[in-house]
């Protein structure tokens, strides 16, 4: 798989990430030296068994979690010793979050859904300018007719698309999708895939996709394997040589 | 404050999503807020209807009287001394304007009123001015009171009180009656509207009153000394009796020469004829009656041109204890209902926080959304607090409405007497906010410490 564009600068630069939950007195690593390098514009797969640590990484790409050392480089800012305020407000400015379970929220309309991350952003635009923005948004994920549909009278596949409006209406250099499609029919899931692919293709969008699902992973330019805490594919071409049990 | 105007529409918004919940949560503060209403609209309509009927009763009242003559070392008691006089009531007129609402002069007289077969003895039988209806707030009943005029000319009219309706004319109107006293006739040109008892207990409603000059000239010149017990001996008579004159001189020198004795039988009216014998006035509103007093004291002093070391020749009485004493058992009864509602007030309060804590354990998962989206803790905070606010903001509002409708309901159902208190609904509006906040920050706080990745993954 060839990334759309192999001379842009790297987007997010992880270099000897390690996490380790502390359980009582027992410390337990999740990440075990993480070092990681995805491109401007690149579509992603990140996947592997459950317990890998493909979660943790993702949080912490997510600039939801701290690394426990390392470094992690995200759009020219080292992320790693930031504090929590720091790290809301790089979530609000650079990242886009699609869950599996679309974390809508109940009884407001999709517009408003959408346009909810603006409440935080230290750059909102006027009232009417960034309703047209919403406006916009979902008519690019095929929601034009449902602008004031609630989450409950629409279909899992159609409150997905309003999430992922929702995580572009800050216009975010990264989205981050946590098994996007795991609770969706194959047929849906095709057609959120399609959007993710086209989003990435016509806006540049730089996609990382959390996932189990072959699938998922197929649609991606590059698959990244985590096993154990650690990369075992990046999909640049570098493959760690791990114990097989 | 762009960014409060944009919470503030955020937690409306999510007021919004679960309105029953909202209600039942703030319904505590509604109460509450609603009852610090009523019970101060109430409280204060019942003060100020005990205010008024203690100034119905007088209590705003001053009365003036002359000291007690003394000779000999008898004193003749209060009232005896004649030294008040009409030009007193019209020097404090003009120097204690501020002070004075209405003044009235009093001339006592007592004697048998007669009306046909029947006859009494009014209690109170005064010569007074005009102003007197005001001075004690008095309204008419019947027929109309006495002019300036009746007063210059001593025009023999009279104004009944209920007690000699009753006594007088238990069956028939009588304005427009003569009656007798004193052997003169007067014409009953109006009736005084009952009163009742005053303060300790003496019929007020058994009353005559009528022109002070009539009375004084007309009435009071033969029948004072007959009947009085309290009015002046002349003093030179008392000396004449009493030889204990001699070792204990009275303060007072004599200012005119003493007149002897076959010149005081032939001339019986060698008092002063413009004196009066009490001043009644009602004070201002608002008027501190220990100031007016003390400044009227020494008006009325430097008018009878007192030295500084004798005592004042009149004296000043009030009923300000008696009207304190009543004020403040109402006060007290007032700040305890207050207390008892602003105990609901708290209660409401810890509904808000279980119902908030319970609205941030279920919305957690819409916390970690936020969150993940670019809020910051302290946005949580500021969030829910706000939210918190708006609920208590509403119940407030809710519950200005419903203690208005309260106690206007009780002044309609039981005719209890309430009276609107700005004061009322900015103190519990006030307060439920501050619930709001004090209440509200214990779950915000929680939602702000919330981790974004377990509030994400709760179910």
């Amino acid at each position: 798989m060839i990334s759309p564009n192999p001379n842009a600068a790297p987007l997010i630069e992880l270099a000897d990430v390690r996490k380790t939950y502390l359980l009582g007195e027992v410390e337990l690593p999740v990440l075990k030296g993480v070092s990681l390098e995805i491109r401007d514009g690149e579509m992603i797969a990140l996947m592997g068994a459950s317990g890998s640590g493909k979660s943790t990484l993702m949080n912490l790409l997510g600039c939801l979690d701290r690394p426990t050392s390392g470094r992690y480089v995200l759009d020219g800012e080292d992320v790693a010793g930031m504090s929590r305020d720091r790290l809301a407000r790089i979530r609000g400015q650079k990242i886009g979050f699609v869950f599996q379970n679309f974390n809508l929220l109940a009884r407001t309309t999709a517009v408003d859904n959408v346009l909810m991350p603006l409440e935080y952003s230290t750059s909102r635009p006027s009232d009417t300018v960034a309703r047209a923005r919403a406006v916009e948004l979902l008519t690019r994920v095929g929601l034009e007719d449902r602008l004031d549909h609630e989450p409950g009278k629409m279909s899992g596949g159609q409150q997905q698309r309003v999430a992922i409006a929702r995580s572009l209406i800050n216009q975010p250099r990264l989205l981050l999708a946590d098994e996007p499609t795991g609770n969706l029919d194959s047929k849906t899931s095709k057609e959120i895939l399609e959007l993710f692919k086209r989003l990435n293709a016509e806006e540049g969008i730089t996609i990382l996709l959390v996932t189990h699902d072959p699938n998922v992973g197929a649609a991606a330019h590059r698959r990244i394997v985590m096993r154990d805490g650690l990369i075992a594919d990046d999909g640049a071409g570098h493959v760690h040589v791990l114990d097989e049990e | 404050m762009l960014q409060f105007v944009e919470t503030t529409r955020v937690a409306l918004r999510s007021l919004r999503r679960n309105v029953l919940r909202s209600a039942l949560t703030t319904l505590g503060i509604v109460i509450g807020v609603s009852a610090v209403i009523t019970m101060i609209e109430i409280g204060q309509g019942s003060a100020r209807a005990i205010r008024e009927t203690i100034a119905r009763m007088g209590a705003n009242n001053l009365l003036i009287q002359s000291g007690a003559a003394s000779s000999g070392g008898i004193t003749l008691g209060g009232g005896s001394g004649n030294t008040l006089l009409v030009s007193d009531l019209e020097a404090l007129e003009v120097e204690c304007a501020e002070y004075i609402a209405e003044v009235a002069p009093i001339v006592r007289a007592r004697t048998q009123v007669v009306y046909g077969n029947k006859n009494w003895v009014p209690f109170y039988l005064y010569g007074t001015s005009p102003a007197y209806p005001d001075v004690r707030q008095w309204p008419l009943e019947e027929g109309s009171f006495f002019t300036e005029q009746d007063v210059r000319n001593s025009v023999p009219v009279c104004v009944l009180g209920q007690t000699l309706v009753r006594e007088l004319f238990p069956d028939s109107s009588p304005v427009g009656q003569d009656v007798r006293i004193n052997n003169q006739p007067f014409r009953v040109i109006g009736t005084l509207e009952g009163k009742g008892a005053d303060m300790v207990g003496f019929d007020q409603d058994d009353t005559l009153l009528a022109p002070w000059t009539t009375v004084k000239y007309k009435v009071a010149g033969e029948s004072l000394q007959e009947t009085n017990q309290s009015v002046a001996l002349p003093i030179d008579t008392a000396s004449q009796v009493n030889s204990l004159n001699e070792r204990y001189p009275g303060l007072h020198l004599p200012l005119y020469p003493v007149p002897s004795t076959s010149q005081t039988a032939n001339y019986p009216q060698a008092n002063r004829l413009e004196t009066v014998d009490r001043i009644a006035l009602r004070v201002g509103d608002g008027v501190d009656m220990a100031t007016a007093k003390k400044e009227m004291s020494e008006v009325l002093r430097r008018k009878h041109r007192l030295r500084d070391n004798e005592p004042n020749d009149f004296n000043i009485r009030d009923m300000t204890e008696q009207s304190a004493a009543m004020g403040s058992s109402s006060a007290q009864m007032g700040s305890l209902l207050l207390a008892v509602a602003l105990i609901s007030l708290v209660v409401g309060g810890v509904g808000i926080m279980n119902i908030m804590l319970v609205t941030v354990t279920e919305r957690t998962r819409e916390i970690g959304l936020r969150m993940a989206v670019g809020a910051r803790p302290r946005d949580i905070l500021r969030q829910f607090l706000i939210e918190a606010v708006i609920l208590c903001l509403l119940g407030a509002a809710l519950g200005v409405v419903l203690g208005r409708g309260g106690s206007a309901f009780m002044n309609y159902w039981k005719q209890w007497p309430v009276e609107s208190s700005t004061w009322a609904v900015v103190a519990s509006v006030s307060s439920s906010v501050l619930v709001g906040i004090i209440f509200g920050y214990y779950p915000a706080w929680k939602a702000s410490r919330l981790d974004p990745i377990q509030a994400l993954r709760y179910e």
